[in-house]
């Protein structure tokens, strides 16, 4: 069994599927445009439901999946603890609340007066927001410690994925194939070699 | 606006979403030209104007961006009951609009995601299935910090909009090095919005 996959004792579960719909709930609420770096900071740094490691697989996996990111984040999570409920379970929690304010807030904004200073206040979010997001990158660093792909390969991936992405803006599904598939079939080949020293 | 909808439009519109749910890789906001080209352009079943809200009110609220597809489905609905609310018939018209919408972007992808997820878990100890984890890590990181680049580029980026940048750089160094609340942060960004400040 792979280190990363196993949950180590200081890492506790959800206890029930209340827990869980609630943990959701709370945390889709503090999800202003977007809500990946709420569930880094919650779920990984506050409850420690998954160490970094389970983070980061999960993450790769939902992206690379069709759907909502983090609709497929959390069924996955769910999923872990209490099985297919569990993952509908999170679905529930991280879609009804939000769903409500966003039907309220199409209604409200028929009638609004302020919708410039709204729409500055809401640009002010938004960088925030990005900010949040590579801080959530950033704090994932120390994961790639128990990579197979030796460091410095690592930071030269995390720029290469970087410039592709930002810089080049080339569609996210070729850079998952093209960049993900090259270091994936790198850590099988090393992976291999680690397996045959250990043997030999 | 109103338009009518027979029950074959009705299937027609889960159809749409069904389909479009398995090309959403990298999620449901690509493939939003889609979206625009079969509601507006095709059926002109919305206005151009409440495609638009519909996706910046849901990248304005709380909660997962796909909400915007939920909004849209509501839209439709609306436009069906001549495109106002009122009365109980007009509520129906949207709420089932919302659940034909949502319904249709959620489900085939959420099945491959519990089929997938399934199959990883017990094939975790595959060497293929270890080295697709660790090959996609550094990607994955990689990934994050383009993403908040490209959502700060896209507030601005001419010089005038430096505020902006030193704000989301700031909330980044916060968020990576404290553990202020994240809210705390956002209510900060809205503030100093509101006020003409960046």
């Amino acid at each position: 069994m792979s280190q990363a996959s196993a949950t180590p004792p200081d890492h506790p579960q959800p206890q029930s599927l209340n827990e869980l719909f609630w943990a959701f709930t709370w945390l889709a609420l503090q999800g202003f445009g977007g809500v990946l770096a709420v569930v880094q900071r919650e779920l990984v740094d506050k409850k420690r439901w998954l160490t970094r490691e389970q983070f980061i697989e999960d993450w790769a996996v939902a992206q690379v999946l069709p759907g909502p990111n983090v609709v497929n984040l959390c069924l996955m999570i769910g999923d872990r603890s209490f099985g297919v409920r569990g993952g509908l379970t999170a679905l529930a929690g991280m879609l009804t609340f939000p769903l409500l304010i966003v039907l309220v807030l199409a209604y409200l904004a028929l009638g609004s007066s302020h919708t410039g200073q709204l729409q500055d206040a809401l640009r002010g979010m938004g960088a925030v927001a990005a900010g949040m997001i590579v801080a959530t990158g950033l704090k994932l660093l120390p994961a790639l410690k128990k990579n197979v792909i030796p460091a410095l390969a690592c930071t030269g991936m995390i720029a290469i994925t970087f410039v592709a992405i930002a810089i080049l803006r080339l569609p996210l599904i070729w850079v998952l194939l093209v960049l993900g598939g090259l270091t994936s079939v790198w850590a099988h080949r090393l992976l291999a070699r680690a397996e045959e020293e250990r043997t030999a | 606006m109103s338009i009518t909808l027979t029950p074959s439009d009705w299937l027609a519109l889960l159809g749409q979403f069904l389909t479009l749910s398995l090309l959403a890789v990298g999620g449901a906001i690509t493939t939003v030209p889609d979206m625009h080209r079969f509601l507006v352009d095709e059926r002109h079943w919305l206005l151009d104007n409440q495609f638009n809200a519909s996706i910046a009110l849901a990248q304005a609220a709380p909660g997962p961006n796909v909400l915007f597809v939920a909004l849209l489905g509501w839209n439709v609905g609306l436009n069906a009951a001549g495109g106002a609310l009122s009365g109980a018939a007009t509520w129906i018209s949207a709420a089932l609009g919302m659940l034909i919408t949502l319904a249709g972007i959620l489900l085939p992808s959420t099945t491959l995601t519990f089929v997938a997820t399934r199959w990883a878990h017990q094939n975790r100890d595959r060497r293929a299935v270890r080295a697709f984890k660790q090959g996609m890590a550094p990607i994955v990181i990689g990934l994050l910090l383009a993403t908040g680049w490209v959502l700060t580029t896209n507030l601005g980026t001419s010089l005038q909009h430096w505020p902006l940048w030193l704000l989301a750089a700031v909330s980044a160094v916060v968020v990576w090095r404290t553990k202020v609340h994240l809210l705390w942060l956002l209510g900060a960004g809205g503030l100093l919005g509101w006020f003409g400040w960046v």
